[in-house]
C-alpha cells in the first residue's frame, strides 16, 4: 500500500469507529430509564413555547459569504504559496495583487456595513 | 543491533521483517505497517486527552492561586479516569422529536475532525502517520469537520437554544478560520512546500517564528478562538445561561465534545509547534532521531501552556467583539502579511539565510507598527470625541 491517501482512509475510518465503539459501550453501561419528562427539550425549566426551529437570521449568511470568498482565495493561494519560489518574480507580483484586490473587497463589505452584527 | 537513537525506524524495520517473514513481500510488509499505524495512532491521539485534561486544570487551578483536583490518587492523578467512569455510566437521553441519526453521529463527527489531523503531524524525522504532499491543505479540510458536527450538533436537538448556540458557534468558527489558513499560508511561503514533513526540515536553522512572528501570533490567536476556547468561549461556557448547541447531549456524546475541544486544543498546539517552532528539530536530531518526538511534545506542550494561560487571564469577549476582532483586524493583517513576506522572500531568494530572515523579521515588526499606530490613532481619536461629547469640564483633564 503505496497510496498515502488509502493510509489516510484506513486513519479515517479507524477514527470514526473508535468514538462509535465507545458510544456503544456506554450505551451497554448506562442506564436505561426513559421518562416522558427527561425526554422533553430543555428551556430553562419552563415549557417551551412554540416550534424549536428559529428564523435563519440573515447577518448568519453574510459572515458565510465573506468567509467562502476568502476561503477560495486562500485555496488559490495554496498553489502560489508553493510554486512562487520557482517562478520569476513577476509572478510574485501577480499574487501580491490578487490578494490586494480582494482586500480592497474586504474593504468595500467593511464599509457597507455587512460585517456589523446584528 | 538496536540503535536506540533511531527508535521509531527500528522498530518499524524490525516489525515489517517478522512480516516479511511471514510470507509478505515487502511491499506488503510495508503497507501492512503503516495501516497498523494508521490503526493505532487514533487510539494514541484519544489516549492523550487523559493526561491532558490533568494538566489543564491544574494548570488553570494554579494560575488562579488554587489547587486544582488533589483527592482522587496522588496529586489528582486520578481525577480524569473518575471523570470517564461518570461520563460512561450516565444515561444517554435522547430529546423527543430530535433527529436520532445526526443527533449520534455530531459527536463522533466532532472527534474523528480533530483526530484526523494527527494523521499527518511529524513526530520525528521518520515518525509520522502519512507524509502528505498536501499536508496544509488536509489540515484545513479536516479541521473542519468539527465545524460541521457543531452545527448537526444545534440542528439535530431540536431546541431553539442549541440551533441559536450552534449558529453563533459556527459563525464564530469559520469566520476565525479565515485568519487561520491565511497563517497557515505563512510556513508554505517561508519553505515552499505544502507537506508538513518539508515544512519541519525547513525550519533546521532558523524557526519560523523567528522569521514571521507575526503569522505566529495570527495562527495563536486565530486557533483558540476556532476551537472556542477562553477569551473566545462565550458560547458554550460554563457560566452562560445556556450551554449552546451541546445543551442536550449526556453522557458520552457530551463527553466527546468536551474530550474532542481539549484534543483540538492540544492539537492546534503541536500544529503551533510544527509550523513556527521547528517541530521535532533541536539539538541531537541527526545523531538520535528519535529525540525528535521528544522535543515536539515540549514544544507542542509549550504552545497549550501558552493556551491554557491566555485562558485563566483574560476575561471572555462578546461575540460582536469577537467578529469585529476577526474581520476587522486579524483578516486585514493576514490579508497584507502574505503579500509582504512573499515579496521580501522571494526578491531575497538569493541571499544568505541570515540576510533574508532578518529582513522578513522586519517585515513583521514593520506591519506590527502599523498596525499599532494605526489602531492608536483610532483609539485616541474615539477617546476624544468621547472626552468632548461629555463636556469641557471633562476634557480639561
Amino acid at each position: 500500500m503505496d497510496n498515502a491517501w488509502a493510509v489516510v482512509g484506513i486513519f479515517m475510518i479507524v477514527a470514526i469507529v473508535l468514538p462509535v465503539a465507545a458510544l456503544i459501550m456506554a450505551r451497554l453501561l448506562g442506564p436505561k430509564k426513559p421518562s416522558p419528562i427527561k425526554q422533553q427539550t430543555y428551556e430553562c425549566g419552563v415549557e417551551t413555547v412554540g416550534e424549536s426551529w428559529v428564523q435563519f437570521k440573515a447577518q448568519y449568511y453574510v459572515y458565510a459569504l465573506a468567509f467562502v470568498v476568502f476561503e477560495v482565495e486562500v485555496v488559490f493561494l495554496f498553489p502560489w504559496a508553493r510554486a512562487y519560489g520557482q517562478l520569476p518574480f513577476f509572478a510574485t507580483l501577480e499574487g501580491a495583487l490578487f490578494i490586494l484586490i480582494l482586500a480592497v473587497g474586504l474593504l468595500y463589505v467593511w464599509r457597507k456595513g455587512a460585517l456589523e452584527w446584528q | 543491533m538496536v540503535n536506540l537513537g533511531d527508535f521509531f525506524y527500528t522498530l518499524g524495520m524490525w516489525l515489517q521483517g517478522l512480516l516479511m517473514r511471514a510470507g509478505l513481500s515487502e511491499s506488503a510488509a510495508r503497507g501492512v505497517f503503516s495501516a497498523l499505524v494508521a490503526a493505532l495512532l487514533p487510539l494514541l491521539a484519544l489516549l492523550t486527552a487523559v493526561p491532558l485534561i490533568w494538566l489543564e486544570r491544574k494548570w488553570i487551578a494554579r494560575l488562579q492561586d488554587r489547587m486544582g483536583p488533589n483527592r482522587v490518587g496522588p496529586f489528582g492523578l486520578f481525577q480524569v479516569f473518575a471523570d470517564m467512569i461518570k461520563i460512561f455510566t450516565k444515561e444517554d437521553i435522547t430529546p423527543l422529536g430530535a433527529d436520532r441519526i445526526v443527533f449520534a453521529l455530531a459527536p463522533v463527527l466532532a472527534v474523528a475532525g480533530v483526530v484526523g489531523l494527527w494523521a499527518v503531524i511529524p513526530f520525528a524525522a521518520n515518525a509520522f502517520g502519512v507524509d502528505l504532499n498536501v499536508g496544509v491543505l488536509y489540515l484545513v479540510a479536516v479541521g473542519t469537520l468539527s465545524t460541521l458536527a457543531i452545527m448537526l450538533a444545534g440542528w439535530s436537538a431540536n431546541n431553539k437554544y442549541a440551533l441559536l448556540g450552534a449558529y453563533r458557534t459556527v459563525a464564530q468558527m469559520i469566520s476565525y478560520e479565515v485568519p487561520l489558513v491565511l497563517s497557515l499560508l505563512v510556513p508554505v511561503l517561508l519553505s515552499g512546500s505544502l507537506g508538513l514533513n518539508g515544512i519541519v526540515a525547513a525550519q533546521r536553522e532558523v524557526w519560523f517564528v523567528f522569521s514571521a512572528p507575526l503569522a505566529a501570533l495570527l495562527f495563536l490567536i486565530s486557533s483558540q478562538a476556532e476551537v472556542s476556547r477562553a477569551p473566545f468561549d462565550l458560547l458554550e461556557a460554563e457560566s452562560e445561561i445556556v450551554a449552546g448547541f451541546n445543551i442536550e447531549y449526556s453522557g458520552m456524546k457530551f463527553g466527546f465534545f468536551f474530550v474532542g475541544e481539549f484534543l483540538h486544543s492540544f492539537t492546534m498546539g503541536l500544529l503551533g509547534a510544527t509550523l513556527f517552532l521547528g517541530g521535532w528539530t533541536g539539538p541531537g536530531v541527526d545523531a538520535y532521531p528519535a529525540l525528535g518526538a521528544v522535543y515536539l511534545i515540549l514544544k507542542g506542550t509549550f504552545v497549550y501552556f501558552i493556551f491554557v494561560w491566555a485562558r485563566a487571564t483574560f476575561p471572555r469577549i462578546r461575540i460582536d467583539q469577537m467578529l469585529d476582532f476577526n474581520w476587522k483586524l486579524l483578516t486585514p493583517l493576514g490579508l497584507f502579511l502574505i503579500p509582504l513576506l512573499a515579496v521580501v522572500n522571494r526578491g531575497l531568494s538569493e541571499s544568505s539565510l541570515w540576510l533574508r530572515n532578518a529582513a522578513l523579521l522586519g517585515a513583521n515588526v514593520f506591519l506590527a507598527a502599523l498596525v499599532l499606530i494605526i489602531l492608536g490613532t483610532r483609539g485616541r481619536s474615539a477617546r476624544m470625541r468621547a472626552a468632548s461629547a461629555a463636556g469641557p469640564a471633562a476634557s480639561r483633564r
